[in-house]
């Protein structure tokens, strides 16, 4: 097997005198789709900020495409954090959609796409709105390109944070419970537009609270709880044979809350 | 004794009156625009400063914001000049004064509305790879402006009415140009019933224009 | 400078004391009067409503000084022939009036319909709803906008001079008249007007302190 394209290990994180995150290790595989799931405040969220160095992390080490993100130097106690703009370079290739979407509210949907690839990548203008333009119809808002976050459905900003973060062409997406803050009807087309990336091949983390789709799209699934990974395999092992305890509970909880 | 209203004196005098008008809009405007980027420097000064800056910030904010404008004018005009063995124009030494005014009162407007930048849209800017600069111009900046604009509207109102302040050391606005016609007729009634209205006419004029401005940059609903 | 500060203190004091005189009145007046505007914004029929709602634009729009000169010269002609304290008493508290109004509406309008309804639900009338439902927690919506007013009634006290009532600005200005040396009065003064309003944002912080059980 190839070179991981993520390869987190022992990473420690605390927030104060509280332990969030305690000695995570984890590999994904280029073209690999890895869901996690867990228990609220077992450390999924830190995990991907972590990732995308929007968080610091105090010990272990990520690497993206062989690169160690939040640190330069060689590895070790002596390390130094890395500067502001090795951070941007970095966080560049690693995308990210937010639970609250997160768009830049006075930018069009268009805009809010092209900022990066304008700003960031250094496209010339109209190759940048031909690009964000290709990304917002596959997205299915070629309607919508002129209209600002405020005028529209949450669906629909969730859909142009996907595009915002995919149109940089990212090594790896971090998704973070991208449906939760959606109603009901508005998760479907949100789901369709991840299920097709991940078909396409698109490396990503997924922190997800459904189901369903994490039996769908994962093609490995990942059970944090209290600040560690406790299992970690296929869906079928992960989802319909939970051998771990608290899984079997977190699993079960999860269930009862289904109408 | 019977006192009849006479208004000639309007049609006679009205350059003074608009003139004045003008140059009171022009003062407002003159000492908001010093005043933002004053405010603006300040705010991020106290936002990102070490102790010391932002006891001086608080120290000038606070100063400014508890002494009565019209002393501020003396103190600037006849006071600074006094005991620097020089002198400035009238008109200069007012615009100095409301621009370090309404300095620090938008000190204040601004840092709200720095802070009122959602951290997580920051985020969403570090996730697409934009420095702290290209943050500060294309994220928090744009969003900031937009939060004040309402309050820029309203500091720019009430700025200019107290421009009315500046006729007491003869500055040839609106209030200088009613005090000079006063002396001049002795219509001293007539007067006061001209130049009223016009403030207000004036005023509501350019608060509406405002407000129409505002809408035109104002930020999506649910938000 | 402090040997020059004591020597002209004295002249200053009377001034601070006619400023704090022309403040307390002013602020009293307006406090009574904006309420009672709050209350007519709130609860009013239309006929008192739209009255209330031009004295407050127009009051709010004109300038203070213009107010001020406005009122000392009108009066007389509708047959009130006043003296210039109470001239500038009345325009000052016109004026703060308004404005205390729009924040007294804004701190009753704040208050949650059902509210009133649970009022009106165990059987109190109207006044005791406002005195022992809808007042009580309009306070603390109240009082934070209402003490940056008394600071600015203070400020804009300052104005009182132009129409020759030597308060501490006017007497600040006879004591340059005299002495020649308009900044180190000038600072002087500037220090009093801010000790008035030092000490008034130290009294608000306990007043806040007090009424801060109101949970929204
Ligand atoms: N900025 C912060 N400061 C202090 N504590 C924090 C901070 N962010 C998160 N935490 C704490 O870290 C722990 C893990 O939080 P995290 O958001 O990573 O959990 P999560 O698994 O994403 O939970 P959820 O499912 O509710 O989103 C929680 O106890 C939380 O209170
Ligand atoms: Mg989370």
């Amino acid at each position: 097997m190839s070179d991981p394209l993520v390869r987190i290990r022992g990473l420690r994180k605390s927030f104060g005198a509280t332990r969030v995150l305690d000695g995570i290790d984890l590999d994904i595989a280029r073209g690999e789709a890895v869901v996690v799931i867990g228990p609220s405040g077992s450390g999924k969220t830190t995990l991907l900020r972590c990732i995308n160095v929007l968080e610091t992390y105090d010990d272990g080490s990520i690497q993206v495409d062989g690169v160690e993100v939040g640190y330069a130097g060689p590895p070790g106690p002596r390390r130094r954090p890395r500067s502001e703009s090795d951070l941007a370079r970095i966080r560049a290739d690693i995308g990210m959609v937010f639970q609250l979407f997160n768009l830049f509210p006075h930018l069009t949907a268009l805009e809010n796409v092209m900022l990066g690839l304008v700003k960031v990548r250094g496209l010339p203008n109209a190759e940048a709105k031909a690009r964000a333009e290709h990304w917002l119809e596959r997205v299915g808002l070629s309607e919508k390109l002129r209209s600002l976050p405020g005028q529209l459905s949450g669906g629909q900003q969730q859909r142009v944070g996907i595009a915002r973060a995919v149109a940089m062409e990212p090594k790896v997406l971090l998704l973070d419970e991208i449906t939760s803050a959606l109603d009901p009807e508005l998760v479907g087309e949100v789901l369709a537009t991840v299920r097709q990336l991940a078909s396409d091949g698109m490396t990503m983390v997924v922190v997800t609270h459904e189901m369903t789709f994490a039996r769908d799209v994962g093609s490995r699934v990942v059970f944090m709880d209290a600040a560690r990974v406790v299992a970690d395999g296929t869906p079928q092992d992960v989802l319909v044979d939970p051998r771990h305890e608290r899984l079997r509970a977190f699993l079960a909880r999860i269930e009862m809350k289904r109408p | 004794m019977e006192y009849h209203l006479n208004f000639n004196f309007v049609w006679k005098y009205a350059d003074k009156l608009w003139w004045g008008l003008a140059l009171s809009i022009q003062l407002a405007f003159v000492a908001i625009l010093i005043g933002c980027v004053i405010g603006l420097a300040l705010a991020l000064a106290h936002s990102g400063g070490n102790r010391w800056t932002r006891g001086a910030v608080a120290t000038y904010v606070e100063f400014i914001r508890n002494v009565p404008l019209l002393l501020l004018i003396y103190l600037v005009f006849y006071g600074i000049p006094s005991a620097g063995g020089f002198a400035y124009d009238a008109t200069f030494s007012f615009v100095v004064t409301l621009s370090l005014y309404s300095g620090a009162y938008l000190v204040e407007v601004f840092r709200a509305g720095l802070d009122a930048v959602p951290k997580g849209v920051i985020d969403a800017g570090k996730a697409i790879g934009l420095t702290p600069w290209q943050r500060f111009v294309h994220v928090r900046l744009p969003i900031m402006l937009r939060v004040v604009l309402p309050s820029l509207s309203n500091a720019f109102i009430s700025l200019f009415k107290d421009t009315s302040l500046a006729s007491v050391i003869a500055v040839p606005e609106l209030t200088y140009g009613a005090n000079w016609i006063k002396t001049n007729t002795f219509r001293h009634i007539e007067v006061w019933l001209v130049v009223w209205p016009i403030y207000l006419a004036a005023g509501w004029a350019i608060l509406a224009a405002l407000r129409q401005l505002e809408r035109r940059f104002r930020l999506g609903g649910d938000r | 400078m402090i040997e020059f500060a004591l020597r002209t203190l004295p002249f200053l004091w009377d001034g601070f004391l006619v400023t704090l005189h022309v403040s307390a009145l002013v602020v009293v007046v307006s406090l009574v009067a904006g309420v009672a505007i709050g209350i007519g914004f709130a609860y009013g029929p239309l006929w008192l409503r739209f009255p209330l709602r031009v004295y407050s634009d127009v009051l709010r729009g004109t300038p203070l000084l213009v107010l001020i000169f406005s009122v000392y010269y009108l009066l007389p002609m509708m047959g009130l022939n006043l003296q210039p304290f109470p001239a500038a008493v009345i325009a000052l508290s016109a004026f703060k009036a308004a404005h205390v109004g729009e924040i007294a509406r804004g701190a009753i309008g704040s208050i949650a319909r059902g509210q009133t309804d649970a009022g009106k639900a165990i059987g109190l009338t109207f006044a005791q709803r406002l005195a022992w439902v809808i007042l009580p927690q309009a306070v603390r919506r109240f009082l934070p906008p209402w003490v940056n007013s008394v600071t600015d009634t203070v400020k804009g006290s300052a104005l009182v001079s132009l129409v020759g009532i030597v308060d501490l600005m006017l007497a600040a200005q006879q004591v340059i008249g005299r002495t020649y040396e308009p900044l180190p009065v000038y600072v002087l003064a500037a220090f009093m007007y801010f000790a008035i309003n030092y000490a008034l944002s130290v009294a608000s912080r306990r007043l806040e302190a007090r009424f801060a059980y109101i949970r929204e």
